[in-house]
């Protein structure tokens, strides 16, 4: 029985992965910090969340780290910003934070998680998830910061 | 704010240094294959071994059928997991390496396997030529893929 469920998992067919579409509620989950403290998605409900996806090898992540602070300080109180690294190993996490530290809590993700988000296969990728929970708009790839910023200001009230 | 725009700058601007040795646009074009041309030989016509030298997560969530794990490349015990998958392959069938964990000119992985096994004498190695990530250029696209 485990051997056909095994098989029918990993049975090739054309998949999708595109990132959730605006309108669809985020997955919630709940997932220790790098430091232990337990972090859950909906615990910011009523305020705006930028889910960043990123990991300790993704050069435009790591770019894009000095603009989250700055927006997790510029916005405190009304966004909240979650990383998530998608690194194989918490050890490098760990290290990027030690050269690269952030005013925000970050977890660690695995694949689970990114298939919830319909797959995580790429990064960077960030979400803009709406005080009620539900995905505003998603950037994957390269971007440019102030798209961040125009994303937070169109954002509903 | 200006703090952050001149610190997002500055690493900006030192990113090509750091993907100048070994990064994916070193690789020559002559080596690519485009993903319609992978897909195409996954349908019909005899089928090439195929690693993949990216990320562990990334494998786990979707891969292309048949690809075996090889390691990240961008670190040694990534190189040392791939040579260990290369000892298994013949130097003279075609292989094919892929990563897509980010933007091609910024991955860490994909410049540093072609060359190991380029080194290990791989004569009929491909490249898979993955411009934005393996979700949007492959997956996206409809092409086959196995989800862990």
């Amino acid at each position: 029985m485990t051997v056909i469920a095994t098989l029918i998992a990993f049975t090739a067919l054309p998949a999708s992965a595109a990132p959730l579409p605006a309108g669809t509620q985020a997955p919630d989950f709940t997932r220790p910090s790098l430091d232990g403290k337990p972090v859950t998605l909906s615990a910011a409900r009523g305020k705006l969340v930028l889910l960043d996806f990123w990991a300790s090898w993704c050069a435009p992540c790591i770019v894009e780290l000095p603009h989250l602070i700055d927006l997790q300080k510029r916005y405190r109180g009304r966004l909240q910003v979650i990383g998530v690294s998608m690194d194989d190993r918490k050890s490098n996490a760990v290290d990027a934070m030690k050269h690269h530290p952030v005013n925000y809590p970050v977890v660690m993700g695995d694949a689970p998680l990114g298939k919830l988000y319909g797959g995580v296969l790429g990064l960077p990728e960030i979400y803009l998830i709406g005080r009620d929970g539900r995905i505003v708009r998603s950037w994957r790839g390269d971007m440019r910061p102030a798209e961040l910023d125009a994303g937070i200001l169109a954002a509903p009230r | 704010m200006i703090r952050a725009c001149l610190a997002a700058l500055l690493m900006m601007l030192a990113l090509p240094a750091l993907a100048q040795p070994g990064s994916a646009p070193t690789i020559p074009k002559s080596v690519l294959i485009q993903p319609k041309e992978l897909a195409s030989l996954l349908t019909s016509g005899p089928k090439p071994t195929i690693l993949q030298v990216g990320f562990r997560v990334m494998y786990d969530e979707a891969h292309i059928p048949g690809a075996i794990y090889a390691g990240p490349a961008g670190k040694d015990d990534g190189i040392a997991a791939l040579k260990i998958a290369a000892e298994s392959i013949d130097k003279g069938k075609q292989v094919v390496i892929y990563c897509g964990c980010c933007p091609w000119d910024h991955c860490p992985n994909i410049a540093a396997a072609w060359r190991t096994l380029t080194d290990l004498g791989f004569t009929q190695l491909k490249v898979l030529y993955i411009p934005q990530n393996f979700g949007a250029d492959w997956v996206e696209k409809g092409y086959p893929v196995v989800k862990g």
